[in-house]
């Protein structure tokens, strides 16, 4: 599991490449709470096109960052999620909550 | 049923064995020649079931999960996890959408939706204090349909 964040033009992305389940959501919590309250980003996109595998565990990981970025008054974005990946984000219909693109 | 060929891998209940889990799957099942779909869906149902033998089952203590992989005549996959661990009070509510007794772990509660309509069979039998038998069977696509 490998995660890189970047300011790109006023926009903050993270990118998420490996996989996510229970065991790797973790560190990934950790890691992106952290930029997040660090620097407040307005709207933040996780870029998911480098994860070749997600559970439901992805799914709480999403859910309780868009609402601590929500608290931070900024907003979370979805991108690039493979075909199966969307299957499990349909799935839930977190896409009620979170833009997916 | 007809068994094809089986495989039973037992692990301890870490957190890392989630993936290994997969792992085995995924290798196990290269001789039934799956879809990229089919294989994706089996291997995100065997997660979520160890998971929740991880995070669940073994709550605040460890133990043996079972996983038994098999490949039955007619092209049909069978997948059993069990573990020994706390086990479940009330199986109906617990396989509801949502429900979670770990939401402060940010547990979306979406295991047993997941295992469901990713497999064509979930059966779940537990016993508190004995533990929890989760099997799911998925037929494959015949070739050449
Ligand atoms: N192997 C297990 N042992 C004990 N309890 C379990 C087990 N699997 C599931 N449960 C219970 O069922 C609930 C729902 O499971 P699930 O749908 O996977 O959601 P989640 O894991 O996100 O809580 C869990 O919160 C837990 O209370
Ligand atoms: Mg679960």
């Amino acid at each position: 599991m490998d995660l890189t964040i970047n300011n790109e033009n006023g926009a903050a992305v993270a990118r998420l490449r490996g996989e996510i389940d229970h065991h790797t959501a973790k560190k990934l919590r950790t890691e992106l709470d952290k930029y997040i309250i660090n620097f407040r980003p307005p709207a933040l996109a996780m870029d998911m096109s480098g994860i070749t595998f997600m559970d439901s565990s992805g799914i709480g990981l999403i859910l309780g960052r868009s609402k601590l970025l929500k608290e931070c008054g900024g907003s979370l974005e979805i991108r690039g999620a493979q075909p199966y990946i969307r299957r499990v984000l349909k799935l839930s219909g977190i896409g009620r909550i979170v833009r997916i693109s | 049923m007809k068994v094809i060929n089986e495989i039973k891998f037992i692990m301890p209940s870490l957190s890392v064995n989630e993936s290994a889990a997969r792992a085995v799957v995924s290798s196990f099942l290269i001789q039934a020649d799956l879809t990229v779909e089919e294989l994706s869906d089996i291997r995100t149902a065997v997660s979520e079931a160890v998971t929740n033998a991880v995070v669940h089952g073994y709550r605040g203590s460890s133990g043996k999960i079972e996983l038994t992989v098999k490949l039955l005549e007619g092209r049909e996959i069978y997948i059993r996890v069990k573990d020994s661990g706390c086990g479940i009070t009330d199986i109906k509510q617990a396989m509801e959408p949502l429900f979670t007794t770990a939401p402060e772990e940010e547990r979306s509660g979406l295991g047993f939706s997941v295992m469901e309509s990713f497999t064509d069979k979930l059966a779940v039998r537990s016993k508190p204090g004995k533990g929890t038998v989760v099997t799911m069977r998925k037929r494959l696509r015949v070739h050449g349909s």
